[in-house]
């Protein structure tokens, strides 16, 4: 039997791909090496608890029924009823650097406001930058690419109005160090800032058991455990994929979440011309229950981004991680109905993944327990004091991303090139959700649903 | 199918695209485009919702004539007379 087209990887884009082909009938089978689905935004069981393994929040934010928004592709183009995502708006959150804070929610207008507040002189061109990233669409102009640092700086004068701008963002989806692609810079601005934040009071489990289900019951077929090891390739084509156990399924499409470099390597594609770098930028998140709500310790934040000096550095660090910056989010912060069973802070910062890499299991350990510390005390200076709240922790490393999505170095948004327009050097073989360029949960689903639309449906 | 038929058969289609439009005021001569807040990707799943429930081919030269519900089921009545109505 061949397959009109198999999928590599169950993370958000390969499921929403397979619907898509599932729903116009393409006999389509998902591959996927882990023995759950989801990829990094997977959850898992621990202590009696349910937890999530990436999501803070699902960007993107527009509210039922809203129109030509980015969710409300998703939720037509899947054939979604907007309540089976049941998403809460965020309460409100902060970018907070020394002596200056910026506040915003799910109303633009706040952010707005907090920015001529904090730089009154910036206020036009602030707006001007703003006006301009509303219409930029980077996925349809692949030829100009340049850097946002540079467009950001000829617009902006104040270097910390600048900083405190680039530090959400990069961290939102930054594959670059140090900078960004402008294209890349006015979605993530768009979907935090001008759309905003949300979370399923269920977590992202709630996402993935719809998008698994619609896809199953539109008979799309799903094998866990199934690591694809090889793709097979004749005449510039892609004629079957060999999984670890040596399996061999036939396809007359692969579409591949599992990343560009990744996928090359399946090809056995040896020609370094065309060795993408995986990428670099890495986290860890730490993770704390409390015995309380965040609320009641004074913290009534969604999300802090926090950076403890003027200038931001967004890069790998020399040492296992970089607490001088981070992202905290209380997935409890969010404007649910009932209050949610567990009480959670997520704190995530730069790491640098040879650095976990090279311990041992003991030493591996340790390095857990010490960052763990270390991150919570960095976050602790920008937010009431919670340590003595902690009642339980956990840990992710960038050894746990590398597992949970196959990106080499646990490399959180991909690599740094690009496969934009979805094409490879194989007719039918085609890169879908991070490393076509589009990041984070809508992204990746966008991702999946534009890459099948525009190759896959047309025959 | 007849003509009525047909125009049963694209509002059911639209109902399913864009299930929060209202389509209930829908005029049959203005373009879908100027009534429905409906983006190219939507555009592609009605011609590919009627291939997939009416196995209708409908090349890419002649999506034209999909602007408006007038249009569209002047275009599809004689491909279509063939085609059973859907239970
Ligand atoms: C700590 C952290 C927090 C995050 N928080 C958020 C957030 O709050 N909101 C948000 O929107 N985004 C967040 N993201 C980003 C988001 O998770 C990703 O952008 C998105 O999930 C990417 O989806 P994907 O489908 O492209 O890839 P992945 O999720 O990486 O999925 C790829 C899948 O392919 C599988 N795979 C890989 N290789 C093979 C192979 N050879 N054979 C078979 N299967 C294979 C993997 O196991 C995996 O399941 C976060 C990321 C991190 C690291």
């Amino acid at each position: 039997m061949t397959y009109d087209a198999i999928i590599i990887g169950a993370g958000m884009s390969g499921l929403a791909a397979g619907i898509r082909l599932a729903h116009f009938e393409r006999k389509v089978c998902i591959l996927e090496r882990h023995s759950v689905i989801g990829g990094l935004n997977s959850f898992y069981r621990r202590g009696g608890r349910n937890l999530d393994v990436g999501l803070h929040a699902l960007t993107n934010y527009a509210p039922t029924g809203a129109k030509n928004r980015p969710l409300s592709r998703i939720m037509r183009q899947l054939r979604l009823a907007w309540e089976e995502f049941s998403l809460a708006p965020q309460v409100g959150s902060a970018i907070r650097f020394p002596g200056a804070e910026l506040n915003f929610t799910n109303d633009y207008k706040l952010f707005e406001s907090e920015v001529h507040r904090r730089f009154p002189r910036e206020k036009d061109n602030f707006a001007r930058l703003v006006g301009e990233l509303c219409d930029y669409d980077h996925i349809d102009q692949p030829s100009v690419r340049h850097s946002a640092k540079e467009h950001v700086a000829e617009r902006v004068k104040d270097p910390l109005l600048r900083e405190m701008l680039f530090c959400p963002l990069m961290f939102y989806g930054s594959a670059h160090e140090h900078d960004m692609d402008f294209g890349q810079f006015s979605i993530l601005f768009r979907s935090i800032f001008l759309e905003g934040l949300a979370r399923p009071f269920a977590g992202v489990r709630l996402i993935l058991k719809r998008l698994v289900d619609k896809f199953k019951n539109l008979g799309g077929e799903l094998r866990l455990r199934a690591g694809v090891s090889r793709i097979a390739v004749k005449d510039g084509a892609a004629t079957k994929v060999v999984l670890d156990d040596g399996v061999e399924l036939e396809a007359k499409n692969v579409l591949s979440s599992a990343g560009w470099p990744e996928t090359l390597r399946m090809c056995a594609e040896p020609s370094s011309e065309r060795a993408a770098d995986p990428g670099r930028l890495t986290f860890v998140e730490s993770i704390a229950i409390l015995d309380s709500p965040p609320e009641k310790l004074g913290h009534d934040k969604t999300i802090v981004f926090f950076n403890d000096s003027e200038k931001f550095h967004y890069a790998a660090p020399e040492e296992a991680a970089d607490v001088r910056s981070g992202v905290i989010c209380s997935p409890n912060n969010f404007d649910y109905d009932e209050p949610m069973p567990e009480n959670v802070l997520r704190i995530s910062t730069l790491a640098n993944y040879a650095r976990w890499a090279e311990l041992d299991e003991v030493e591996y350990r340790l390095a857990k327990l010490r960052w763990f510390d270390r991150a919570a005390a960095a976050a602790a200076r920008f937010m009431p004091e919670f340590r003595h709240a902690v009642i339980d922790t956990d840990m992710f490393t960038p050894l746990t991303i590398h597992r949970y999505t196959g990106h080499e170095g646990g490399a959180v948004y991909g690599s740094t090139q690009k496969r934009y327009d979805g094409t490879t050097h194989l007719k039918n073989l085609f890169i879908c959700g991070n490393d076509q360029g589009l990041v984070g949960i809508v992204g990746a689903i966008l991702s999946g649903i534009g890459i099948v639309n525009k190759y896959l449906l047309k025959e | 199918m007849t003509a009525a038929e047909i125009k049963e058969a694209v509002l059911e289609i639209l109902s399913d695209i864009a299930p929060d439009e209202d389509l209930s005021n829908l005029k049959e001569d203005v373009s879908f485009r100027e009534q429905l807040e409906m983006d190219s990707m939507d555009f592609l799943d009605i011609v590919m919702e009627l291939r997939k429930r009416y196995r209708i081919q409908i090349p890419e030269e002649e999506y034209p004539a999909l602007a408006s519900m007038k249009s569209t089921v002047e275009y599809l009545e004689p491909r279509m007379t063939e085609v059973a109505k859907k239970q």
